[in-house]
């Protein structure tokens, strides 16, 4: 999937206003995977997966990681990520379908937090002025598609 | 699937919260799918989809309508709504995916305006709540 400059400006933007608070963001999210979605829970067997859990923290500190290294590499996703898909697909076999359950609860999160740049309405998306893209959630959406 | 005694609750409270912005919130969840998921608009070649277009706000109330109908026969959803699951399924012919793409996007939705109140459970709750209609309303498609 192509990604449109609008989309990767909007990303890039997103993560430089998080700055230190990917991390948390990050555990808030996963901690809504294992709630809304507890079949997730069945490829961490070995962590204490409970709110609050240091375990959990150190997991989403290391997605928060990939996920800034994959704002780093918006051109070119598909190689500077190819070390952590062969692992999650070869060596974890986690099936597609949990990280679309990731990927929303990261977006309930961030909308949670910035309800204002998630906002639906803005005149220049809908107007087509921008291309392909209105708010972060398009732009965060299509890098985690 | 069912919802389980404290879902339904926090189902009910939350709605309780998110009536008097019904038409808001169902524009709201109408503009990010359209935005984010520009090949539903394929069901809406008749519509105006500017943002801020009356056809758009009055799908959008209709569809959060039909959500507080829902919630307010949460005991008894099947028969509630078989009138929408004929229309979707057999006259409109909805593939089944846009229905998971619409409940997400009014998870988003309601995460931006209700930040505080939207917590894991109440996430949980309404997931499982949107994913059961959304089950109802396509299970006559073939």
């Amino acid at each position: 999937m192509a990604r449109s400059q609008d989309d990767q400006w909007l990303v890039l933007a997103l993560w430089k206003k998080m700055g230190s608070n990917v991390g948390i963001y990050t555990t808030e999210a996963l901690e809504r995977t294992f709630v809304a979605f507890p079949s997730t829970k069945t490829y961490f067997p070995h962590l204490d997966l409970r709110p609050g859990s240091s375990q959990v923290k150190a997991h989403a500190q290391k997605v928060a990681d990939a996920l800034t290294l994959a704002t780093q590499h918006l051109d070119d996703l598909p190689a500077s990520l190819s070390a952590l898909s062969d692992l999650h697909a070869h060596k974890l076999c986690v099936d597609p379908a949990n990280f679309q359950f990731f990927s929303c609860c990261l977006l309930v999160t961030l909308a949670r937090h910035y309800p204002g740049d998630f906002s639906g309405e803005k005149d220049a998306c809908l107007l087509g002025h921008v291309s392909g893209s209105c708010d972060f959630c398009t732009g965060l959406q299509v890098m985690l598609n | 699937m069912s919802l389980m005694k404290n879902e339904r609750a926090i189902i009910m409270s939350m709605w309780e919260k998110m009536a008097a912005q019904a038409e808001p919130i169902g524009t709201e969840t109408l503009e990010r799918l359209f935005c984010s998921y520009p090949q539903t608009k394929t069901y809406f070649p008749h519509f105006d989809l500017h943002h801020g277009s009356q056809q758009l706000r009055a799908h959008g109330f209709k569809i959060m309508t039909a959500v507080g109908d829902a919630v307010k026969s949460i005991d008894n959803l099947s028969s509630a709504l078989t009138k929408l699951s004929e229309l979707h399924a057999y006259i409109l012919r909805v593939d089944p995916v846009n229905f998971k793409l619409l409940s997400h996007c009014l998870l988003v939705t309601m995460a931006a305006r209700f930040p505080a109140d939207f917590t894991p459970e109440v996430h949980e709750a309404w997931d499982k709540f949107m994913s059961i209609l959304s089950s109802i309303l396509t299970e006559k498609y073939r």
